[in-house]
């Protein structure tokens, strides 16, 4: 038996992407940036804030990192909550050393949780995005549309009440996305995300409600994806972010300016044998000419004056 | 099912016919980058899934367009820095999608070669009409893009039919890159009978399985990468080896990993009695002379 005819078919064989999100563009196409202070490389530390709820439901899939035990699952429940009473303070106190900026993507239901946590985070005038309600309540191909809208709705009104902020940036639990989630994601006022993980540098994400800009948050240089997934070791880690650091800077020399964005977990690196690792990445990436460090939307927004001046940046 | 395809003999690596490539080259090299186009809503093959998580599935399908938008142009750099030119295993559709990069390698005298229409779409379950005509549109695409007609093969994903060489060999095809039995380039038996090759590819040296399959970290990817070539190298005294190392932009050309990749290349290119080629001049050269002595041998093999 063949298969069916529609196998050898491809509808959507012609020029550009197989879908309309986006243009088709090569990063070293396109006219190069350059930071504030002319700086090259620009240093977006994004920290993942997440509430693993004991109950997990798995749909459509159990999140990495999250119980994988018969309930109750106490021992990954208390090993991620532990990230959020111990290695977030870690974390900031080696921000502080190091003098960077951090991004933090809460969970809604953390921040309702832990007004003590959301404070201390509020008093640093940080920004603050929104990392969905929690990491059980995952955005998936073949949700229910009005379900989806109802979750957006809910997670960023209830984090815009607890912050009183606007709240711009959008990551989703797992990054994982319906069909649906760019138009909801933009008709409740976000305007940028960071799930699509193919491109350096920001780039326009068309939705039928409106743009949305497309922020690079690396997956392969996270520290869940490099240590969790991977088994690498806390130095491999330590090695790749320097790597990747002194490549991008380089790249800059001809290309114009560039970001790295590492996409960090407390429940991870804030442990007391990897708390070092950060510091030294931290250390190498500072002690850099020409590195600049800002919120995600400080970030974009210096993007985003470049190409209004110059089109062809974009 | 079969319980071998028997698509070579045994040919045991000691007492073979001595190799040598060009100007006495102990060790033919060449890198080859697949230059790919993963679809987002591919059709459903009964065998295998495309990707894991329902559609949109991002993670997939993301990090393979970066390679694209992204990564292929600090690849092609680095192997014009180090004077490689890329054999590149093409995802043919992509002629269509993106042809600013098929322009760029033709520049550069890239070789082209056949990797189906897209990874997303598997040889499993198609008869061998449907088989032969997904073939032949992957070779009149590169023609018709590049001018030439491609001489290797490497299924899409590495997804096969009992017949998968055959009919390549019948479109007028080489040589293949589907087989990982030797480190030395072997006749391949095909129903036509014409003179068909294997030209050794590597899947341990490709970084997607050393990367996303074996998990390795990219400072000992590099320093796997100079092992394979030592030893090759230092086989190459006896009888001339090939080494391969195939990549993928979304692996190889992502930042915290190019620069171990690109001191792997500085490695092997500096030194001297390595041929720096392509898939298909590996396999002109092995055909026209040393095909016939190989075939010979491996006859007189059997027999012991």
């Amino acid at each position: 038996m063949p298969l069916d005819p529609e196998y050898l078919q491809y509808p959507h064989r012609k020029y550009g992407m197989d879908h309309d999100r986006y243009d088709w563009s090569m990063l070293s196409e396109r006219k190069p940036i350059s930071w504030p202070n002319n700086n090259k490389l620009a240093v977006w530390i994004n920290v993942c804030l997440q509430f693993f709820p004991l109950d997990q439901k798995g749909k459509p899939f159990p999140v990495p990192g999250g119980m994988t035990m018969p309930y109750p699952d106490l021992r990954h429940f208390t090993l991620r909550d532990y990230g959020n009473r111990v290695g977030i303070y870690r974390f900031l106190k080696a921000f502080d050393k190091y003098n960077v900026k951090p991004t933090f993507a809460f969970n809604t239901r953390l921040a309702e949780n832990n007004p003590y946590l959301l404070h201390s985070i509020m008093e640093r005038e940080d920004e603050i995005n929104c990392h969905g309600l929690h990491m059980d309540a995952l955005h998936y191909g073949g949700q229910d549309i009005d379900e989806e809208s109802e979750l957006i709705k809910h997670s960023l009104g209830r984090l815009r009440d607890l912050t009183g902020r606007e709240i711009l940036g959008w990551l989703s639990p797992a990054r994982n996305e319906s069909a649906n989630t760019p138009e909801l994601l933009s008709e409740n006022g976000i305007e940028y995300f960071s799930d699509w993980v193919n491109d350096d540098m920001p780039y326009q994400f068309k939705t039928d409600k409106g743009p949305l800009w497309a922020m690079p948050l690396s997956n392969e240089l996270e520290d869940r994806f490099i240590l969790m997934d991977n088994l690498h070791s806390e130095q491999a880690y330590v090695e790749q972010i320097c790597d990747a650091c002194d490549f991008l800077l380089q790249e800059a020399e001809s290309q114009g300016g560039r970001i790295l964005a590492l996409n960090l977990h407390p429940w991870m690196l804030g442990q007391p044998h990897r708390i070092k690792k950060l510091e030294q990445v931290l250390d190498y990436i500072t002690a850099q000419d020409g590195v600049w460090s800002a919120s995600a939307g400080d970030i974009l927004s210096s993007f985003r004056a470049h190409i209004i001046t110059d089109p062809a940046a974009e | 099912m079969k319980e071998t395809l028997a698509l070579y003999d045994y040919w045991p690596y000691q007492n073979r016919p001595k190799i040598r490539w060009p100007n006495g080259a102990k060790l033919a090299f060449w890198v080859a980058p697949n230059i790919e186009f993963y679809e987002l809503n591919p059709p459903l093959n009964p065998h295998r899934k495309a990707w894991p998580q329902p559609s949109p599935a991002l993670p997939g399908y993301t990090i393979r367009d970066y390679g694209n938008r992204v990564g292929h142009t600090r690849q092609m750099n680095l192997l014009e820095k180090y004077g490689i030119r890329g054999s590149i295993s093409l995802s043919t559709a992509l002629c269509d999608h993106h042809p600013e990069i098929i322009e760029l390698c033709n520049e550069r005298n890239w070789e082209f070669f056949s990797h189906g229409i897209y990874n997303t779409r598997y040889t499993y379950g198609l008869s061998e009409d449907q088989e032969r005509e997904m073939i032949l549109d992957s070779i009149a695409t590169i023609e018709r893009h590049t001018g030439k007609s491609p001489a290797g093969y490497l299924a899409p994903a590495l997804s096969h039919s009992e017949v998968t060489l055959d009919l390549f060999a019948e479109a007028g095809g080489s040589y293949t890159c589907d087989l990982f039995h030797d480190d030395q380039p072997t006749p391949v038996r095909t129903r036509s009978g014409a003179k068909f090759i294997s030209v050794p590819y590597s899947l341990e040296m490709n970084d997607t399985i050393a990367y996303a399959v074996n998990k390795v970290e990219p400072r000992r990817y590099g320093q796997m990468i100079k092992d394979n070539f030592d030893r090759l190298y230092e086989e190459g005294n006896i009888s001339g080896t090939v080494m391969c190392i195939p990549t993928h932009n979304y692996q190889v050309s992502c930042p915290h990993r190019i620069k171990a990749y690109e001191e792997a290349l500085e490695y092997i290119t500096g030194h001297s009695d390595v041929w720096v080629t392509t898939g298909r001049e590996i396999a002109d050269y092995f055909i026209e002379h040393y095909y016939d002595a190989v075939t010979a041998d491996i006859v007189a093999k059997q027999e012991n």
